[in-house]
């Protein structure tokens, strides 16, 4: 899996979890850039990324996770 | 909403959530709003938003309050103004094994050192309990325990003094025996779905240590589905009836093409034997107060047949309804609701024929229906689903089957009379008016909460707050009891009259549907006006609050004789009536007052 490919399936889940169709996430995305995106909807976010791609983030990868670029290299890495 | 009948996909509710929060908020359905506290030993934020989707999609719109993280004790002990103010309608206490700070933790403890410890620990949740119900007469809601995923020792933990899996068993018995003790006060058995869902799953370490989630998000739906199964039957929103499909359903093979003596029922064959079980756990259903119906396509005389089959536990008579042709099961469906004076989504449909199955949920998208692949996917679906959670009990709900059978026999006799009057005369009908007996309160709560075709308002009342009107003045109770020479159809109508100066204003009048056309409202009218008179009230106002479902006593008021004073756009009404120059109304009850 490319990491365009995981960027696209990305973000889907976030517009899922959101319910926002507006939402393009890259990179550089960070809880700043989404309005709705706070400690609370990190753990559903989190969930919904891991049933995406069948991982499991360790703990010390949820809480850590800078942007949204993080999350794609951890993926990659594992998917 | 079909995503969040069970079985549902609790990845995509999770995943979901807002839109689905977003579409039914929209649907312009009508709803009743409760206030509940939520007082959690650990992080509740998910369980409040996967609630609050499954009670809105049940007809209720909650509000929650939150307790601060692990403030229940202090929430609950030593009170909060922000909860006294919110007033809740429910308080659900969201506690796990995680709240238990006295579990044994040394093989060296004594007998006595745990029997202490236990005391303790159960002290500290009845004083929660005691606390909460001296402040807020309404409902507790309380989690039991889930058993922990590791046991040092193995079974020995389960048994041993110092055991933890035995010691979270002890604490088990101790909140069950608080529960049958008191009113208002249940138990959402997390040990019994943790159990099910199996704790490889239910547990999760690190979603403890992240978020001090008691439990893994996965399976946060399943809990909230549980809490909201308890909160749908503590304001009326069971299901009433099982509808029935007959071939490869109560028994094996079809009756139509086997003959009665080639269909597999009873202990010769294994598939028999399966169908034994079913109609066996269906039967018990019955003592539980849900009432049986059959929808089957066969000819009746072959459905008959099959039921009055030896080793059938269901016989013809413990159906209230049965519906055996060939025209489509949605009408059949519709047809014995109306019989019977139900909503067809008070119907739970049970049939092995998936065709059959969706187009019941197509037509009737309100009723719940169950595929039965295999009879013990069936069971398992029926309980899981909630349909007829159990939060009280009356003596009601035990009789109810008998009650229709009753009601059967009335219906055939009046096509044996010319007049209506004459019928209704033969039925030797007579009604016992009380004010809210002690006794009748739980019966006249549960009637408050599940009427709402022949309900004036619509206004929900809890136990406790019967209870308070019943002990002040200033209120004219009554609470209507209907028997006949075919049988006692136990308390059927329930008025609240609140009285201000010379005015009584009517908060609830309601009626069970199951005695319409008795002439039973008269009755009620007759001897409310006789109570206004007695206690020097001139004028009584009623009102129609209009709901999707109670058209049919929009014109009850006026069919009375009130006048009409004000009508909103929404279709509400006011009516009142002078007391001065009112003549009784009733001509076939007689009337016994207590």
């Amino acid at each position: 899996m490319n990491k365009n490919e995981i960027t696209e399936r990305l973000n889907r889940v976030f517009r899922d979890v959101f319910d926002d169709d507006s939402i393009s996430v890259n990179e550089n995305t960070t809880s700043a850039d989404i309005e709705d995106w706070d400690s609370i909807e990190h753990i559903n976010l989190i969930a919904a990324v891991e049933n995406e791609f069948g991982i499991r983030f360790k703990m010390r990868e949820v809480s850590g996770m800078k942007n949204v670029g993080e999350m794609i290299d951890i993926i990659s890495e594992r998917g | 909403m079909k995503e969040l009948c069970f079985p549902f996909d609790s990845k995509s509710i999770l995943r979901n959530k807002r839109e689905l929060k977003r579409q039914l908020l929209s649907d312009g359905s009508s709803r009743i709003k409760k206030n509940i506290a939520v007082l959690g030993g650990s992080t509740a934020d998910h369980i409040i938003s996967m609630l609050r989707l499954f009670l809105l999609n049940s007809g209720i719109e909650p509000h929650f309050y939150k307790s601060e993280y692990n403030k229940f004790y202090e929430d609950a002990v030593f009170g909060s103004p922000e909860l006294d103010s919110f007033s809740p309608d429910i308080i659900y206490i969201h506690t796990t094994s995680r709240n238990l700070t006295l579990i044994p933790d040394s093989p060296a403890m004594t007998e006595e050192e745990v029997h202490n410890r236990l005391n303790e620990q159960y002290g500290m949740f009845t004083q929660v309990w005691e606390s909460l119900r001296k402040r807020f007469s309404c409902p507790i809601i309380q989690n039991n325990f889930e058993l922990p995923l590791f046991r040092r020792t193995g079974s020995f933990d389960g048994w041993a003094v110092s055991g933890q899996a035995a010691f979270i068993n002890r604490m088990n018995v101790l909140f069950s025996d608080y529960a049958r003790q008191h009113q208002n006060f249940f138990i959402n058995d997390i040990n019994y779905l943790s159990s099910a869902i199996g704790l490889e799953k239910w547990h999760d370490t690190d979603a403890w240590y992240l978020y001090k989630y008691a439990m893994s998000t996965a399976v946060i739906p399943d809990l909230a589905y549980s809490i909201a199964n308890i909160v749908k039957s503590i304001y009326g929103r069971n299901k009433k009836v099982i509808d029935l499909d007959l071939d490869n359903t109560l028994w094996g093979g079809v009756i139509g093409d086997d003959g009665v003596e080639g269909i597999e029922i009873g202990p010769e064959t294994p598939v028999g034997q399966s169908h034994s079980e079913f109609q066996e756990f269906i039967r018990g259903y019955k003592d539980y107060g849900v009432l049986l119906a059959v929808c089957s396509k066969n000819d009746e005389e072959n459905a008959l047949l099959g039921l009055k089959h030896p080793d059938c536990t269901l016989r013809p008579e413990d159906f209230v309804s049965i519906k055996a042709n060939w025209d489509s099961k949605d009408r059949n469906i519709l047809e014995s609701a109306d019989e019977l004076g139900l909503l067809p989504e008070s119907f739970v449909f049970i049939d092995d024929n998936p065709a059959e199955c969706a187009m019941v949920s197509g037509q009737i998208p309100q009723a719940a229906v169950i595929e039965l692949s295999t009879v013990g996917e069936a069971m398992y679906a029926l309980s899981r689903g909630g349909y007829f959670e159990v939060t009280s009990l009356s003596g009601d709900d035990l009789r109810r089957t008998e009650m229709y059978a009753a009601n059967a026999k009335r219906a055939a006799q009046a096509k044996s009379f010319s007049s209506y009057k004459d019928y209704l005369l033969s039925l030797e009908m007579y009604a016992v008016i009380t004010d809210f007996e002690p006794v009748h309160r739980q019966r006249i709560t549960q009637l408050t909460n599940k009427s709402n075709q022949f309900n004036l308002t619509t206004k929900r009342f809890t136990e406790n707050e019967i209870e308070e009107i019943s002990e002040s003045k200033g209120y004219i109770r009554l609470c209507g009891r209907l028997a006949d020479k075919f049988g006692d159809n136990g308390i059927v109508s329930v008025v609240i009259g609140r009285c201000e100066g010379d005015t009584a204003h009517i908060d609830l009048w309601l009626m069970s549907c199951r005695v319409l056309k008795r002439d039973m409202e008269l009755a009620m009218l007759d001897e409310l006006v006789r109570q206004c008179r007695e206690n020097g009230i001139s004028r009584i106002v009623g009102y129609y609050y209009k709901t999707p479902k109670n058209s049919m006593v929009a014109g009850l008021y006026e069919s009375f004789g009130f006048t009409k004073t004000s009508e909103s756009e929404n279709g509400d009404t006011v009516w009142t009536l002078g007391v001065e120059g009112y003549t009784a109304k009733n001509e076939v009850i007689k009337i016994q007052r207590r």
